[in-house]
C-alpha cells in the first residue's frame, strides 16, 4: 500500500497510468520531432538537413510503427482496444486518436513511398526472384523513373510533408491535450500543455537524430557533416529554450496567482518529484543542455569539429532523459497529487517484469531501431548508397544506430 | 449497473437428449405464462419490475446528505462493500472525518470509514469537527462521461451516470476525469467501476443500500420529479451547497450543512 502524506481521496491513492502511459507520449514524441526534422529538409527548404532528412523520415516511421504497443500493454481490456477505432465516443479527446493516428501513418507511408520510389524500382530491377517480386510489389509494380516521374515524386513529398506536418503536430499536440484537458487535476489542465508537449517532442526528436546521425557516421568511418550538426544543435537549441521557458512558465503561474493548487504543487514538486523535476527536468536535462548548446551555438566557428559533436552528443544524451523526466513528471506526478489537493501518494516505482513494466519499457525503446534496422535492409537509408544486394555495410550502420 | 454474475449451472449429466428437450421446452413455456400472466412484456420481465413496468423516464433521481447528521458509523461504507462486492482498497462511498480549528485542519478517512473512526489527537486545538459522507455526484455535466473514448460509460434518463462494462476499454481516463475520485479500476473486472446509486434496487422501487443501513438520516435518496417527494422538497427549499461547484460539473447530489473545508 502506498504511503499517503495528507489526506487522500481513498481511490485516490493507485497510479492508474502507470510507466507505459509515459512511454507512449516519449515515444510519439520522437515521431513528431523526426518529422519536425524531415519537413525542415522538405517543406523550409533547410539544406543543412539533407543529410539526415531520409534517417528522420525512417526514423519517425519506425516509432511510430510501435506507438499504439504502450497503449495497448496499458489497456485493462486490450481485447476492446479497437472499439475507439471503430466506435469512437467523439466527444472524448482519447477518440480522435484512431482518427489522427491512421491518418499520419497514411501520409507517413506515401511520403516513404515516394521517397524511397526510384531505389525500389532498382533494387527491382537489379534483383531476381523473391527479392525482385519484394520490391516490385513495394514498386506497385510500376517501373517508371523518367525525370517528369521523378519530379512528380519530388513534388509528392513535398505536399505530404506539408501535410504531414501539421499532423505530426496534432498526433503530439493532442496527447498534451489529453492531459491539459483534465480540469479535475490542477498539474495537468493548463492550455499550456499540448504546446509543451509538441515543443519537448521537437526536442526529442532533433536529440535522437543528433545522436543516430553522429552515431552512423562514426561506425561508417564518415565524417558527420559539420552544417548538419551544427545546424541541428541550433535547432535543438532554440526549441530547448521554448520548452523550458514554457515548463517554467506553467509553474511560475500557479507560484504568482497563488492559486488553490499551488500548496500541494509546491510540495508536490519539492519533495515526491524533487529528483525527476528539479534535478533532471530543469537541471541535469534542461540547464547543462541549453549552457553546453549555447556554447556551441555562439561559439561555433571556434569549436573544433570534435568537440562540436561531442557536446551536442552529451546534450542529445541530456536531452532525451529531459524528456522522459518531463513526460514522467508529468504523467506520474499529477497520480502521486490527490484531488483532495490536501495530499500526496508515495512516489510510484514501477514492477520490473510487469506487463506495464521496466524491461517491457525498454523493449519499447529497442524495437523502433530494430525496425530502423530492418528498414534500412529493404530501403536503404544512405542515399546513393548500395542497392540491397550487399546491404550488410547498411546493416551495420542502422545497428549502430541503434 | 453492477451484473452479479449468474452462478454458472453444474454441467449436467448426459441424459436422455428427448428428455432434456422436453425439459427444455416446458421451463420456456413456463417462462413465458409466467410472463404472460404478469401482464407485462418480456423486457419487463427482464428488468425484474415483477407487474409493474419501470419506465426510466418517470424519475430523475437525486441524493442529500446531511453532513450534520453524520457519526462516522460506517455502516453504508459497509452495506455498499455487501451489496455492490466492492474491491478491497477501493470505494464506491467513503466517508471523511474533519477536525478543524483555526490554527490548522486535520482530515481522513481510514479505510473509507469502513470500520468507523479511532481518536485522533491533533498539534493544534480542534474548534469543530464534523463527517462527511461522499459517493459520486451522479453529475448532469460529468466529465467522466465526455472523456470515455467509446461512450461506455454514460448517464440513464433518470439521472444516474452507469459504465457498461462490457464496453470499458478500461483506459482509465475516467478515473483521471472525475473530479471526485468517485471512480476505480478494478483490479478485478479490469473495467471502471463507480457508485450506481444501487440501480438495480433503485429500479425496483427500494432505496440505495447505503441510504437503506444509514441510522441518522444522514444520506437520503429522492426523486426529483415526484411532486411529495421530501429530498425534492429540500434541495428546492433549504441553502443546499455541491461540491467543487467551480469546476461546473453539476452534481445531483446535494449537501447540507456543507463546511468550506470540504472540497
Amino acid at each position: 500500500m502506498p504511503e499517503i502524506t495528507g489526506f487522500a481521496f481513498p481511490n485516490d491513492i493507485h497510479v492508474h497510468w502507470s510507466l507505459m502511459i509515459v512511454m507512449y507520449p516519449y515515444i510519439t514524441g520522437f515521431v513528431a520531432g523526426a518529422f519536425i526534422v524531415t519537413s525542415l529538409y522538405h517543406v523550409f527548404g533547410r539544406p543543412e538537413f539533407k543529410p539526415v532528412a531520409r534517417l528522420a523520415m525512417a526514423t519517425s516511421f519506425c516509432f511510430m510503427a510501435v506507438a499504439t504497443f504502450p497503449l495497448n500493454l496499458h489497456l485493462g481490456h486490450p481485447e476492446r482496444g479497437w472499439y475507439v477505432l471503430v466506435t469512437p465516443h467523439f466527444t472524448s479527446a482519447m477518440a480522435g486518436f484512431g482518427l489522427l493516428y491512421n491518418s499520419y501513418l497514411a501520409v507517413m507511408a506515401l511520403e516513404v513511398w515516394f521517397v524511397w520510389r526510384r531505389e525500389i524500382i532498382e533494387a527491382a530491377r537489379r534483383s531476381r526472384g523473391l527479392r525482385r517480386a519484394l520490391y516490385a510489389a513495394l514498386a506497385l509494380w510500376t517501373y517508371d523513373t523518367s525525370p517528369e516521374a521523378l519530379e512528380i515524386d519530388h513534388r509528392a513529398v513535398k505536399v505530404l510533408a506539408a501535410i504531414g506536418l501539421p499532423l505530426a503536430c496534432m498526433l503530439h499536440g493532442y496527447v498534451g491535450f489529453i492531459f491539459g484537458a483534465v480540469k479535475a487535476n490542477p498539474w495537468w489542465s493548463t492550455p499550456l500543455m499540448p504546446v509543451i508537449f509538441l515543443l519537448s517532442a521537437a526536442v526529442s526528436g532533433i536529440a535522437l537524430l543528433t545522436l543516430l546521425y553522429q552515431g552512423v557516421s562514426k561506425l561508417r568511418r564518415a565524417r558527420p557533416e559539420p552544417g548538419c550538426v551544427s545546424g541541428m544543435a541550433r535547432w535543438l537549441w532554440f526549441f530547448l529554450i521554448l520548452t523550458i521557458t514554457l515548463e517554467l512558465l506553467e509553474i511560475l503561474m500557479l507560484a504568482y496567482e497563488k492559486s488553490e493548487p499551488w500548496h500541494i504543487i509546491s510540495e508536490l514538486l519539492t519533495t515526491r518529484l524533487e529528483f525527476s523535476f528539479i534535478t533532471m527536468q530543469m537541471i541535469i536535462g534542461g540547464l547543462i543542455p541549453l549552457i553546453l548548446l549555447g556554447i556551441v551555438v555562439m561559439m561555433d566557428r571556434y569549436l573544433h569539429e570534435r568537440v562540436r559533436n561531442t557536446l551536442c552528443v552529451a546534450s542529445a544524451l541530456l536531452l532525451l532523459l529531459q524528456v522522459f523526466s518531463m513526460r514522467w513528471n508529468v504523467v506520474i506526478g499529477g497520480q502521486l497529487l490527490s484531488k483532495s489537493l490536501r495530499g500526496l501518494r508515495s512516489p510510484y516505482v514501477p514492477e520490473l517484469f510487469d506487463r506495464e513494466g521496466i524491461l517491457v519499457a525498454i523493449a519499447l525503446i529497442i524495437v523502433p531501431f530494430v525496425l530502423l534496422w530492418l528498414f534500412d535492409r529493404i530501403l536503404p537509408i544512405d542515399e546513393g548508397g548500395p542497392a540491397p544486394e550487399g546491404p550488410r555495410r547498411e546493416a551495420e550502420t542502422g545497428v549502430a544506430g541503434a | 449497473m453492477p451484473e452479479s454474475p449468474s452462478p454458472t449451472p453444474a454441467a449436467p449429466a448426459p441424459e436422455d437428449p428427448a428428455r432434456r428437450d422436453f425439459l427444455e421446452q416446458a421451463l420456456r413455456l413456463a417462462g413465458g405464462a409466467f410472463v404472460f400472466f404478469c401482464g407485462g412484456t418480456a423486457a419487463e420481465a427482464v428488468s425484474g419490475a415483477a407487474g409493474e413496468a419501470y419506465n426510466w423516464d418517470e424519475h430523475r433521481y437525486a441524493y442529500l446528505i446531511d453532513t450534520e447528521k453524520c457519526i462516522g458509523c460506517g455502516s453504508c461504507v459497509r452495506a455498499c462493500r455487501a451489496e455492490n462486492d466492492v474491491p478491497d482498497g477501493f470505494f464506491r462511498t467513503w466517508i471523511e472525518r474533519y477536525v478543524v480549528g483555526p490554527e490548522g485542519s486535520h482530515v481522513d478517512s481510514p479505510a473509507g470509514g469502513l470500520e468507523g473512526f479511532p481518536p485522533v489527537q491533533t498539534a493544534f486545538t480542534p474548534t469543530k469537527s464534523f463527517f462527511v459522507p461522499k459517493i459520486c455526484n451522479h453529475c448532469k455535466e460529468t466529465p467522466c462521461i465526455q472523456v470515455c473514448p467509446v461512450g461506455a460509460s454514460y448517464r440513464t434518463r433518470d439521472g444516474v451516470v452507469l459504465v457498461d462494462g462490457q464496453r470499458c476499454i478500461g483506459c482509465g481516463y475516467c478515473v483521471q476525469a472525475c473530479p471526485y475520485g468517485s471512480r476505480f479500476l478494478s483490479p478485478r473486472t479490469h473495467t471502471a467501476e463507480k457508485c450506481t446509486w444501487c440501480y438495480h434496487r433503485i429500479t425496483k422501487g427500494l432505496r440505495p443500500a447505503c441510504v437503506e443501513v444509514c441510522p441518522t438520516g444522514t444520506r437520503q435518496f429522492g426523486d426529483m420529479k415526484r411532486d411529495d417527494d421530501p429530498v425534492r422538497r429540500q434541495i428546492e427549499r433549504e441553502r443546499v451547497a455541491i461540491l467543487q461547484p467551480h469546476l461546473l460539473t453539476e452534481p445531483q447530489c446535494f449537501y447540507l450543512h456543507l463546511d468550506k473545508e470540504v472540497r
